[in-house]
């Protein structure tokens, strides 16, 4: 969805403001806020796509104006109202526990998966980022939309957000580190040496 | 908006109400939570990523491992697991110079830097690391010159950067641990530079 979380090439923000000795948080609720979402991750109601998508449903306003943390509140709460957990008797939920915190953690999400398909695309070839506005999750930035970049690697296939959002499966399609130079997305006021490198899903592409 | 919720004590009182309410339906382990707090508080941080990076100044094959297969390499010292399942090392060199940025959330390797900070979230470097890496370094004190390549990296999907800085002149024959001391956060993003002896 186009919505105020995609901020690649806005202008207006101000400078970035880095704190010095800056804490991991800022407030008790800060803490308790990542903990109830990361915990709640667990419970394998949604996955972590539908969190991002439900974070991004915040209106952009409020989402501009809001701390990183509420976002992830707002999202949270957002989740489990549309799972109905907060009403009539509780479910019967899978629970972390103390202690498989540190099983947990160190097991993580890996996305990669096996898939009898072939790659589309091979380093070198040129493609372009489908302009496309898809109304659900993505993982295209708007920024590159339309331009056209180089396969740099090939990172495999992953699970892929748009429809794993969307409806839960994992859909694993193959993955591209694709190459832009600066002056393509963002014109002569670029420097003629500077690229980025962005992380695309083959249905993102085709061939330019 | 919700004004109210800008209150001082608004956000605690609805965390808390929240959290009250979830354990009490068996959703959440209270201890369970402590315990993700207290990990990524006090356990994991960019000392263990400056572990990664002083280790690959003084081993050039750990070096060679950790530019070829970045998790392989970094779960030799025991970093693993969310937020960096599939980890990626992009090297400093006289000719590129790297800058990692998550333009659509805050994506980041947890495992070897831990949280990020509230400015690696913030509108103001997602918006504009892509757009104007060179003004953005400046801000942080770097001055990256017209032959070099600043190469941003957005972290759209699950593959999480860490950038391996240049070793400072003078460090030669150091052992890893010294090297590590000058190993920063912002060095490992690409912010900064790994600080001088």
């Amino acid at each position: 969805m186009n919505g105020a979380h995609d901020l690649g090439g806005m202008h207006g923000f101000g400078p970035v403001g880095p704190e010095a000795d800056e804490p991991v948080f800022h407030a008790e609720w800060e803490r308790r806020a990542f903990a109830l979402t990361l915990a709640m991750g667990f419970t394998g109601q949604w996955n972590l796509d539908k969190s991002r998508h439900a974070r991004e449903t915040m209106p952009p306003a409020e989402y501009l104006a809001t701390s990183y943390y509420e976002h992830w509140l707002f999202g949270l709460e957002a989740l489990m109202a549309e799972r109905g957990l907060l009403e009539g008797a509780p479910a019967k939920l899978r629970r972390l526990d103390a202690g498989n915190v540190e099983k947990a953690l160190k097991t993580g999400g890996p996305t990669e998966r096996e898939t009898e398909s072939a790659p589309a695309f091979a380093p070198g070839d040129r493609v372009r980022a489908l302009n496309i506005h898809p109304v659900g999750h993505t993982r295209l930035p708007r920024y590159c939309r339309g331009r056209t970049g180089m396969v740099e690697r090939l990172w495999g296939a992953h699970v892929y957000p748009d429809s794993h959002a969307a409806t839960g499966d994992q859909d694993p399609r193959h993955l591209y580190s694709v190459r832009f130079a600066a002056r393509e997305l963002w014109g002569p006021s670029a420097s003629a040496s500077d690229t980025v490198m962005i992380d695309l899903w083959e249905p993102y592409l085709e061939r330019a | 908006m919700h004004d109210h919720d800008h209150e001082p004590g608004a956000l605690e009182f609805r965390v808390q109400a929240l959290e009250s309410l979830l354990a009490e339906r068996g959703y959440v382990d209270p201890e369970a939570m402590d315990r993700l707090i207290e990990t990524y508080e006090h356990e994991v941080g960019p000392h263990n990523g400056a572990q990664v990076v002083a280790r690959a100044w003084t081993d050039p094959a750990y070096k060679a491992r950790l530019l070829s297969d970045g998790s392989a390499a970094i779960a030799e010292l025991g970093f693993t697991g969310r937020q960096g399942e599939h980890m990626v090392v992009v090297e400093n060199t006289p000719e590129v110079h790297n800058l990692v940025v998550c333009t659509l959330c805050s994506c980041y390797p947890w495992p070897v830097l831990g949280l990020p900070p509230v400015w690696y979230k913030a509108p103001p470097y997602r918006a504009r690391a892509v757009i104007e890496p060179r003004a953005v370094l400046a801000e942080f004190g770097m001055e990256v010159g017209d032959d070099v390549e600043v190469r941003v990296w957005d972290s759209t999907a699950e593959i999480r950067y860490l950038v391996l800085p240049e070793q400072p002149a003078g460090t030669e024959g150091w052992d890893a641990a010294a090297l590590a001391g000058l190993v920063t956060r912002d060095a490992m993003i690409g912010t900064g530079l790994a600080a001088a002896p």
